[in-house]
């Protein structure tokens, strides 16, 4: 998925797919394009002698503008929420103080 | 053309993980010794899989609670599982995908398939899953992760296939 990721963090043998978050390995119910990854990272396995080495495959994802959207979860996560309310009242905060004489 | 590692996220994420200073760990590495149609495989994927009605979904209530974090304990998949049986909880990901077909993240049948095939040995009788949001991964680190690892070993694993989401 994140092969910057994956390489930070120590993994020994990587390949990178260009896949929305969610579909590491494809599309739900595509199962000659999910065997397609994994038998590329089959071979990865067989190929990479240097730890920490990254495979990219080639793979590009269709409708990339539907995509972008449709990962994410129906509702903002509770980090994003817990964020933006951070953001809200640091704004509220400097408006406030701005306000001042 | 290189993969792009940012191209899915919002600017606001991706920015933050260019910035994260990560301590670069030690690699782990263990020479490939036999040819993969000799090797057992397991499967580890953060998708937060669990099996509906028989193990607890990950604890997202508690999450809402404490937005910094994340259950860090997993569930053991056994390879005869149903697409039916599966469910997923997590809070970051759309899920519907995953609960329509876990083989986009812990693809247990089509590794089942490659097993048939002989293109690999075979797959283990328990593979894992986790839950990717993790505030922390001290317990993944010291408790949940070595625990994974070793009932891998008592199962005799050669190779664990993971799969971020």
């Amino acid at each position: 998925m994140s092969p910057y990721l994956a390489q930070a963090v120590g993994t020994p043998r990587i390949v990178g797919v260009e896949f929305p978050f969610g579909h590491p390995l494809g599309h739900a119910g595509d199962r000659e394009e999910q065997l397609r990854v994994i038998r590329d990272a089959l071979r990865a396995i067989v190929e990479i002698e240097e730890p920490n080495t990254v495979v990219d495959l080639p793979y590009v994802w269709p409708e990339f503008e539907y995509w972008i959207k449709a990962w994410h979860p129906a509702e903002p996560s509770p980090i994003t929420k817990h964020l933006r309310e951070q953001a809200r009242l640091r704004a509220e905060a400097k408006h406030r103080d701005e306000g001042q004489p | 053309m290189p993969v792009d590692s940012f191209k899915w996220m919002p600017p606001s994420l991706a920015n933050y993980y260019r910035n994260l200073s990560m301590n670069r760990a030690e690699v782990p590495w263990t020479p490939l010794r036999k040819p993969l149609s000799e090797c057992r495989f397991s499967l580890l994927s953060t998708a937060g899989a669990y099996l509906k009605g028989e193990q607890e979904p990950f604890d997202l209530e508690r999450e809402r609670r404490e937005p910094t974090w994340g259950d860090p304990s997993y569930r053991a998949i056994p390879r005869d599982v149903r697409q039916e049986q599966v469910r997923v909880a997590h809070l970051h990901i759309n899920t519907a995908d995953l609960e329509a077909d876990i083989n986009i993240a812990l693809p247990i049948h089509r590794f089942l398939e490659l097993e048939a095939s002989g293109e690999i040995g075979s797959l283990a009788p328990t593979s894992y899953s986790v839950m990717g949001y993790q505030g922390s991964n001290d317990e993944w680190a010291q408790r949940y992760g070595p625990e994974i690892a070793s009932r891998m070993k008592d199962e005799e694993v050669d190779c664990a296939f993971l799969t971020p989401v």
